[in-house]
């Protein structure tokens, strides 16, 4: 057997048990899902995406009269241009690693801070010394807080859409919420640092008051551009792609789940909580990674919001403290990349960043494949 | 604890559309009735009526009246969520939840109608129910698995036990069998025989044979006519309908399929 029809082979069968083994849960009967309500439709591969390996399998099932004389040109040209493109995409991710690499490294080299631990920044001088820990820190907070923020309120959002709000009133809704993704960022900094930041006094305040004995909680600065402004404006840009991802997964709950809740006597939450949120669990997470990814780049909005502290100042964890992200700083020191060796120190933290992202990605991967094999 | 069913003048509607028109029947408590006819002709939207599951369905809606013990699921007092607590449904593909194991499909229904439950009543209704749907034998070992790692005629003896686990009063049942190997399909119709000293049973089969194994007695669907909506041609004893049947209709819908 050539490796071309193993190859078939093995996708076809792979094919084949994934739509016995996993009935309603696989993404192909997410096109089946039946927005009309006309009942279940069995599970059949005509809505599936075609599938180059069809159109072979039975060329290479009956040997005798096909073999491998029976490959359609078609399909042939149509093979070769996607797995062009898959290893378009990958050499492509291999070269702005290749690139972030060779930058970074002489520049870590010459570090004269621990790269990872330490919290000073001065590259201006003849000697490097760098480390991101603050920078780690500042990114990872402020896109957790946002993260945490955004995620119940776009569920929420998603399961009025789809379960609660009648037709009329859902579309404007959803409307609005897809709005929210058009608004470019630089406005929201605008916007969040003129107008909203200044206005969370008030919040603040009170929080610190009841909280503060918690370091996460202990009022450090009075200027507005504080993590905690900063996280709220980042959940409101994240918003939209983390409620339209959770509306596509509920609204797609096969209605036999639905129907099996109904049919026990459940109340409409009852419902929701037996078969929508289960099914859409893994869809959530996913949109919720995803959101984080956005959140942890988010440059100029950032850049805008947060005051950077004087450099020395003792390091706070605080909500209620300004900071600087991998991308702020970056972007704040966009004036100075005249020396190689100077700029590679923003690159590490460019690269620290970009790996930073990828891991959040490949957990949501792994998250998501988890459920799916036990769902 | 089982009802009588009566439906008067039954017109049943998805949105604009009349699928089924003037339905009258009565069926007695403890008894199993057995609902033929063929495809399109509205024996499953019936049945959802008798459960009020017709109206989950955007727009679908009911006019007329169905009597539990007399008293009318259909009044504008009647929740309909008790209403489907009181009467059990078991659907043509087996649904039970995929995220939950065997144990937590069992007693879903039971959590949500008396919130906090000691372990020890949970764990006996599990045993009991399981034993009461037939499959009490081959799951009491993994009770903590997956639901949808059972086979099919599994899972839908699942989905059984799950409906019963509540006690209802009556148990529907939409062509439970049809997915399922002629084993499977023996081993529910037994169920559905001891079911029935219990509950009573409205089944909806393609199956005559089985209709007329199960049953005590057969109401058989038509439509009208061709854009006509569905109606009940005759309800009778499954002997007499499957023998002699008043109707000439029934007797070549019956011969037709037996001939
Ligand atoms: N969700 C729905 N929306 C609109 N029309 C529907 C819907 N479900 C069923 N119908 C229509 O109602 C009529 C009766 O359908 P029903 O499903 O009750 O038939 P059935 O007798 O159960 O058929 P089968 O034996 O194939 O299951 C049909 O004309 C069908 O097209
Ligand atoms: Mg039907």
């Amino acid at each position: 057997m050539t490796d071309q029809e193993s190859r078939d082979r093995e996708h076809a069968r792979a094919r084949a048990e994934r739509e016995a083994t996993h009935g309603s849960d696989t993404p192909d009967d997410y096109a089946n899902a039946d927005p009309n309500g006309v009942g279940p439709i069995p599970s059949s591969s005509a809505l599936t995406t075609p599938d180059p390996a069809d159109a072979t399998i039975s060329g290479s099932g009956v040997g005798a009269f096909g073999g491998r004389g029976k490959v359609r040109i078609g399909d042939k040209v149509f093979r070769y241009l996607t797995a062009g493109a898959g290893m378009f995409v990958c050499i492509l991710i291999t070269l702005v690693a290749v690139f972030l690499l060779a930058k970074a490294i002489p520049s870590i080299a010459n570090d004269k801070v621990n790269f990872f631990t330490s919290r000073t920044w001065l590259v201006s001088g003849s000697t490097l010394q760098f480390g991101i820990v603050d920078l780690l820190w500042t990114t990872v907070l402020s896109s957790v807080f946002a993260m945490l923020l955004a995620v119940p309120v776009a569920i929420g959002i998603a399961l009025f859409i789809t379960q609660y709000a009648p037709r009329q009133l859902a579309r404007p809704v959803a409307f609005v919420v897809d709005l929210l993704a058009a608004i470019p960022s630089i406005v929201y900094g605008v916007f969040g640092i003129t107008v909203f930041a200044p206005k969370l006094h008030g919040i603040i305040d009170f929080l610190n008051r009841y909280l503060g004995w918690i370091p996460l909680f202990k009022k450090q600065i009075s200027d507005p551009g504080t993590v905690f402004a900063g996280g709220i404006i980042l959940a409101i840009m994240i918003l939209p792609i983390i409620t339209a991802i959770a509306r596509e997964v509920f609204e797609r709950t096969p209605r036999e789940n639905v129907e099996a809740a109904w049919a026990l006597g459940a109340t409409r939450w009852e419902m929701v909580r037996l078969s929508v949120l289960p099914y859409g669990k893994p869809g959530v997470i996913s949109g919720a990674m995803l959101g984080l990814g956005r959140a942890l780049g988010e440059t100029i909005a950032i850049t805008l919001i947060l005051v950077a502290p004087p450099s020395g100042a003792p390091f706070s964890p605080s909500l209620f403290y300004g900071g600087e992200t991998f991308a702020s700083k970056i972007a704040n020191a966009a004036a100075e990349f005249n020396n190689p060796t100077q700029t590679g120190a923003y690159i590490a933290a460019g690269l620290v960043l970009f790996v930073l992202t990828f891991a959040v990605n490949a957990a949501a991967r792994i998250v998501v494949n988890r459920r799916r094999e036990f769902s | 604890m089982a009802k009588r069913i009566e439906a008067k003048n039954l017109n049943i509607y998805y949105s604009k559309f009349l699928a089924v028109s003037e339905v009258n029947f009565t069926i007695a408590p403890r008894s199993v009735t057995a609902f033929i006819g063929p495809s399109g002709c509205g024996k499953s939207t019936v049945l959802r009526t008798i459960n009020r599951m017709h109206e989950v369905i955007a727009g679908a809606h009911v006019q007329g009246d169905v009597l539990l013990d007399g008293e009318n699921i259909y009044g504008s007092a009647v929740d309909p969520v008790d209403v489907r607590r009181t009467i059990g449904m078991v659907f043509q593909r087996p649904n039970p939840f995929p995220t939950m194991s065997i144990y937590d499909n069992v007693v879903a229904g039971l959590k949500l109608q008396s919130g906090r439950i000691k372990k020890v009543e949970l764990d006996d209704t599990v045993e009991k129910s399981l034993r009461g749907a037939n499959l009490w034998e081959e799951v009491k070992d993994r009770l903590g698995k997956p639901g949808a790692g059972l086979s099919g005629g599994q899972q839908q003896r699942l989905c059984i036990a799950r409906a019963i686990a509540v006690e209802p009063q009556v148990l529907l049942m939409d062509e439970p069998c049809s997915a399922l190997d002629p084993i499977s399909t023996l081993a529910i119709e037994d169920l559905i025989q001891s079911l029935k000293e219990k509950y009573t049973i409205v089944i909806v089969t393609h199956n005559m044979q089985q209709a007329a194994r199960v049953s005590e007695r057969t109401a058989f669907f038509n439509l009208a006519g061709v854009g006509k909506p569905g109606q009940l041609v005759e309800i009778d004893d499954t002997q007499k309908i499957f023998s002699n049947p008043s109707e000439q209709r029934t007797e070549d819908y019956i011969s037709g399929r037996f001939g």
